[in-house]
């Protein structure tokens, strides 16, 4: 109990202070270990899966003797040899293991191949002698809905009396915006370790973003409890959604194979495989019918959303309703129906993807703006501007949530003043009209993205927290890592809360025999969810220590002071490491679980009514973009955001979160074009062919800013989740190339062009508007 | 024939490797994680994501030269000779970082850090060569490095503050003697044995290619390395001709300029970019760093490919080949190696020795442009390329060639003709355009549609006149925002 020396005013490493992700210095060094990089136990087995070449075929015959009698070959597994469940699928039992009977995209999985390496395994699987009986296939969302294909009913959101207010609208104006999908081309493919242990134990170390659900999935496949399967990810080469369900196939497999062999298996697919084999974001088809007055305030909108979903319902309901969600983006729809319609095709199921179909629904929304702005011959901004939420009653949603939060009017003006909007573009109209082959566009887009996951029962979250008796701390708890920094903004809260220095607190590997029963990484909730769960946890250990600490220097609990690495109270004071130490020695436990459930969520799904969200992160963005009128050819080449995360757990990973997500949104609405073939078969199932962002397509000039205030909710810290909103202040790349066409017309007619805006259809929509315009 | 080796020898962290007779095509990232080096990533298995970037070193004009090149696609054997660096390689475990990974930790340059040894090595060659960290520079550095967290921008910043970095020591590389040459024989465990030769000399190729008619030619393994790991083919004798002394020459004879074949597009960039600024910037935009540090403008034209970029303008330049068979030379205009798809006028046993590109006469006209989704580290949709001179105002020796039109690179005959003796005027120009119709019936496939490849093709034409006009309309490639 004596007086403490080295006092400092405040830790190293706590809440709101930008450091450097944990991983860093070992993602430099090349020691940074991933699935793959695992040392391999001996005697460790390689799986290849076979895939299917069919979109949609009876499977009349599989002779897998030549992979059978392949080099290397050990064994070879279908749909017959699974002891337990057929399924993969999460949510719905639609998503077999290996294939029966049937095949319902190119690309599925028939069979796997285990054999000494990789290489040989690979081989192998192209060996199979399959003869197929072709079914009708539904490639595109007009051939699925020819032919009545879907996954459920068609569901609706409606507010007011939209038909009624499209009558009687001054103005009124039909359309439709044609969305492709999106590869989550994560670095590190989908890969999966699994190790038998005693009795029927399976641990698996796997790349993916929910664990539970693996262990779950592999346990019924297996046809073994759950608690004889752990699943252990330490940390993925990337994620973006593709691993939060996808990694549960080769998770599988290799268990499945494991257990047979009782050798521990790895898969690691191949790219291609991986592009074929895994779902992707939904393509989406939007066709509006809105009414609107003289000023471009919206009456009423008629919305109807139509998505390829792919073969499987994966997680396509409540993507498709988030995209329902999201077709209001930041505006006040006054009266409004929205049609949606879950499209069955033969190909891969499509799956979650950041935004998780927000970035669809607002995709829609925002190309209305640019249609009544064009046909009112007003900048779109002031058309945006007029639309935002407001007082009431103009601050009710399609799904009848109340906007509380409404910060998009004062971040747009914000923004609108430090990107010198308006006076760029009156220099990009004068620059266009003196401009034959290049034009410019601009464009400020909002965004509101709401927070939480819309299914109300994944709102929930544990940890795990351990004080020893040196002072050091291991945390562990149910989110994941991909990148995105939640693990340094969870040791954050903790160091905070126990105030010691972030290097006192151990980042550990995610594990179900840790955590239990957890929700995925994902809807960008991570940090807010476990944020809140570890730091109960650290909580309940403190005020184990507090109380220790009370009787020791003789004073109210209330009177203890947690500071800087040390315990005060009455004059006394003592290290976190000794109080710790006497807290082992009065017999006090230092350990704890954590748990959190947000509050305020319920939804009614059969009404799409309710809050659904716990609150909205905001944000904006002016893109600037330049087009080559005789090739298409486009590049960005200013952005400014300003961006909303709440007061910042760690303002330095929360801009990374918002520069990549942006880039990854541009490359959405621009480069990245999923072509599949008539027949079903995806084209561009490698970086050879599908292109994400390089270097060189960051805009040279791109300014970041956070919004300065803090959430009004309670989260953890008062902050905002980031992994997901950034990624649709892209859409103003969208609306800038938009203007950049438009200028091809004098702004008077609206251009027709999907995404992504490759160089083809840029080039093919500023052709149209000068045949409009007769020019 | 002479005496040879059998054992693939480089270096590594200081250590000599010494590999008997390995697996002809087992890949440097294969072995790197066979062998526990796990900091080189997989990330496409085709060269295009640079996670699995490493760095060589060789002598080059007495001093050492780093190449950032992708292992995935690179051959063990083909790295014979030289120093091969990882992320590992840069710093002692809990050691110091290098200058090169400190700042990419400064700036916040790794989020998931699966591609981030890969922007290491990338950088780090950029940094041995003592090259300046300019913009434009480290965009192209980094152009075949794909990341999909951080946006880009804090590898950048890396980029630009890793020179400011107090300077580490580092080793010099010590290139092993590369004494005879290595001959290579693989018992395959599938069966059958396979070869591996890399000749010195023109003469040793000669007799090898003699001996081995249906041996498969491999330069930079940037095409063929494909072969192995995405089509799976077994390649039964490799004849590896970059260590072909004579072919790694560019010679300026005075009035042209004569490329070996082996010479990677990095090695002829100064010498093809001093012929026109339009060909330094197509090749620049060819494949990335890393793939220009091992592919070789004779393995783009071998290869037969219909969307080479560097046939089209070497067409419109009137380029031809020398090929060699057993040391019979013919020359062959480039434009008559293409016969059809996938088929080249070369013999079992015959090889591109060199190619001759004649130095444009003074007053020619030349341009060529690219048109691909993404700007750099794409395969074109349309490659373009038109030269002509000027006689007393009419156009004279046209040469209208294209890339992606058609089944082999191909020159626009009635395009030509349209241009062929007409001043070069708007009219005559949309007449070329106009007669391309009669040229070409290109194909839709992933890349983009027919519609859009005649459309385009037809307007880089337009843009090649607008070009040279008084005032050009700006190049959209790298296009800044608009200054207020």
């Amino acid at each position: 109990m004596n007086k403490v020396e080295n006092f400092r005013p405040r830790i190293e490493g706590g809440v709101g202070e930008a450091i450097v992700h944990d991983s860093a210095h070992k993602h430099v060094a090349g020691r940074a270990l991933y699935v793959d990089d695992i040392p391999e136990p001996p005697g460790t087995l390689h799986l290849a899966l076979g895939l299917s070449a069919r979109a949609h075929a009876r499977i009349v015959s599989m002779d897998l003797s030549k992979v059978r009698a392949a080099a290397g070959v050990v064994a070879v597994f279908t749909h017959a040899d699974i002891p337990g469940e057929n399924n993969v699928g999460p949510v719905f039992k639609d998503d077999p293991l290996f294939a029966v009977d049937v095949v319902e995209y190119v690309g599925q999985a028939m069979f796997a191949v285990v054999a000494d390496t990789r290489e040989l395994a690979r081989a192998a699987a192209r060996l199979a002698d399959i003869s197929y009986e072709d079914r009708p296939a539904a490639i595109t969302i007009a051939q699925a809905a020819a032919a009545n294909l879907e996954l459920e009913t068609p569901q609706r959101m409606t507010l007011g009396d939209a038909s009624a207010a499209l009558a009687r609208a001054r103005h009124r104006l039909k359309g439709k915006l044609v969305m492709g999908g999106q590869d989550h081309f994560y670095l590190e493919g989908q890969v999966s370790l699994a190790v038998p242990g005693e009795d029927r134990d399976m641990l698996i170390h796997s790349s993916t973003q929910h664990p539970s659900e693996m262990q779950r999935l592999v346990a019924h496949v297996l046809n073994i409890p759950h608690n004889a399967v752990t699943i252990e990810v330490r940390r993925m080469g990337g994620g973006f959604g593709g691993k939060e369900t996808q990694g549960a196939l080769p998770a599988a497999a290799a268990g499945l194979a494991a257990a047979k062999l009782r050798r521990p298996v790895k898969v690691c697919l191949d790219r291609d495989d991986d592009m074929e084999l895994t779902g992707k974001r939904h393509d989406f088809e939007i066709e509006y019918d809105v009414g609107f007055g003289d000023d471009g305030r919206l009456d009423g909108i008629e919305t109807i959303l139509s998505s390829r979903c792919g073969y499987s319902a994966d997680l396509s309901l409540a993507i498709n309703d988030r995209a329902m969600f999201h077709s209001d983006n930041a505006y006040f729809l006054n009266n409004a129906s929205l049609l949606s319609h879950r499209r069955k095709t033969h190909t891969v199921s499509n799956t979650a993807f950041r935004g998780f179909g927000g970035p669809q629904g607002m995709m829609g929304i925002e190309r209305v703006m640019d249609a009544i702005a064009i046909h009112l011959g007003k900048d779109p901004l002031d058309v945006r501007k007029v639309n935002l939420y407001g007082d009431a009653p103009r601050n009710v949603t399609p799904y009848h949530q109340t906007v509380e939060d409404n910060l998009a009017p004062d971040l747009i003006a914000a923004l609108e003043k430090s990107s010198d909007y308006r006076r760029r573009r009156a220099a990009i109209v004068a620059f266009n009209a003196n401009s034959t082959v290049t034009k410019r566009g601009i464009a400020l887009t909002p965004v509101k993205f709401g927070i939480s996951f819309t299914t109300t029962f994944l709102n929930q979250a544990g940890a795990l927290v351990h004080v020893y008796t040196d002072g050091s701390v291991h945390l562990n708890h149910g989110g994941t890592e991909m990148g995105q920094g939640l693990s340094i903004k969870v040791a954050q809260v903790v160091a905070e809360e126990f105030q010691i220095d972030l290097s006192q607190v151990k980042i550990t590997a995610t594990t179900t025999g840790k955590v239990p029963n957890t929700s995925a990484t994902a809807a960008s909730a991570g940090a807010d969810l476990n944020g809140m769960a570890a730091q109960d946890a650290a909580r309940t250990i403190k005020k184990r220590m507090t109380a220790l600490a009370a009787e020791k220097f003789s004073c109210a609990p209330a009177d203890i002071v947690f500071r800087a690495g040390r315990v005060e109270g009455n004059g006394h004071a003592m290290t976190f490491a000794e109080l710790a130490r006497a807290a082992h020695l009065a017999r006090v436990s230092l350990s704890s679980t954590g748990y959190y459930a947000t509050p305020k969520i319920y939804y009614d799904r059969t009404m799409h009514r309710g809050r659904p969200f716990f609150y909205y992160a905001y944000g904006a963005a002016v893109s600037e973009v330049i087009i080559d009128t005789l090739t298409g050819e486009n590049r960005v080449t200013r952005v400014d955001i300003l961006h909303d995360v709440g007061k910042s757990l760690n303002p330095a990973i929360d801009l990374g979160q918002i520069e990549g997500g942006f880039i990854q949104g541009m490359g959405w609405l621009t480069t990245e074009e999923l072509v599949f073939s008539d027949t079903g078969k995806l084209l561009t199932h490698a970086p050879s062919t599908y292109k994400i962002p390089a270097a060189s397509d960051r805009p040279e000039i791109f300014n970041i800013a956070l919004w300065d205030g803090q959430n009004r909710e309670h989260t953890i810290h008062r902050s905002k989740a980031v992994g997901e909103p950034p990624l649709m202040l892209a859409i103003s790349v969208f609306s800038a190339l938009t203007d950049a066409v438009a200028s091809v017309g004098d702004y008077k007619l609206m251009p027709n062009f999907d995404a992504p805006a490759t160089p083809e259809r840029v080039l093919f929509a500023v052709e149209d508007v000068r045949r409009r315009s007769g020019a | 024939m002479a005496a040879t080796r059998d054992t693939v020898r480089f270096r590594l962290d200081g250590a000599l490797h010494e590999v008997r007779n390995p697996d002809p095509t087992l890949t440097v990232l294969r072995w790197l994680r066979i062998n526990g080096r796990m900091g080189t990533k997989e990330g496409c298995a085709e060269g295009d994501c640079g996670a699995c970037t490493v760095v060589l070193a060789e002598m080059g004009d007495g001093k050492p030269v780093f190449r950032a090149v992708n292992a995935c696609i690179l051959f063990l054997p083909m790295i014979d000779g030289m120093t091969l660096y990882t992320a590992e390689s840069l710093s002692a475990a809990n050691g110091p970082l290098h200058p090169v990974q400190q700042a990419m930790v400064d700036l916040g340059g790794s989020q998931c850090g699966f591609c981030t040894p890969g922007f290491v090595m990338s950088l780090y060659a950029h940094y041995r060569n003592g090259a300046v960290a300019d913009e434009d520079t480290l965009r192209d550095v980094l152009a075949g490095n794909l990341c999909r967290c951080t946006g880009y921008g804090p590898i950048l910043a890396a980029g630009r503050a890793m020179g400011g970095y107090p300077n580490t020591t580092e080793a010099v590389p010590d290139p092993v003697e590369a004494d005879v040459m290595l001959a290579l024989t693989h018992s395959d465990v599938r069966g059958g044995t396979r070869r591996f030769f890399a000749p010195h000399s023109i003469k040793e190729l000669e007799e090898i290619s003699a001996a081995h008619p249906q041996a498969t030619y491999v330069a930079g393994a940037t095409d063929v390395g494909l072969l192995v790991t995405k089509k799976l083919q077994v390649l039964q004798t490799i004849i590896l001709v970059n260590k072909v002394v004579e072919l790694r020459r560019i010679v300026d004879t005075g009035t042209a300029l004569e490329i070996g074949a082996s010479v990677r597009y990095t090695e002829a960039f100064a010498a093809l970019a001093s012929l026109h600024p339009d060909l330094g910037e197509l090749l620049r935009r060819l494949g990335s760093v890393q793939v220009r540090n091992s592919g070789t403008i004779g393995g783009n034209i071998a290869n037969g490919s219909p969307i080479g970029d560097s046939p089209p303008p070497l067409i419109a330049l009137d380029a031809s080949i020398v090929l060699n068979k057993c040391g019979a030379r013919r020359t062959l205009p480039l434009d008559k190696f293409f016969l059809s798809y996938g088929k080249q006028d070369r013999a079992p046993g015959e090889f591109i020795e060199k190619i001759v590109i004649p130095k444009p006469a003074p007053g020619t006209v030349f341009r060529t442009y690219k048109l691909s989704k993404r700007f750099d580290q794409d395969i074109s949709a349309v490659c373009a390329a038109i030269a002509f001179g000027n006689h007393k105002g009419a156009a004279r020796d046209v040469r209208v060639v294209f890339g992606g039109m058609a089944a082999t690179p191909k020159r626009a005959a009635h395009a030509e003709a349209a241009l062929e003796g007409k001043p070069w005027t708007e009219p005559y120009v949309r007449a070329a355009m106009a007669a391309m119709e009669q040229d070409f019936t290109p194909l839709t496939d992933m890349r983009a549609s027919a519609r859009y490849r005649m459309e385009a093709a037809k307007n880089l034409l337009l843009r090649a006149w607008l070009e040279t006009a008084a005032t050009p309309p700006a190049r959209i490639a790298r296009a800044k925002a608009l200054a207020l």
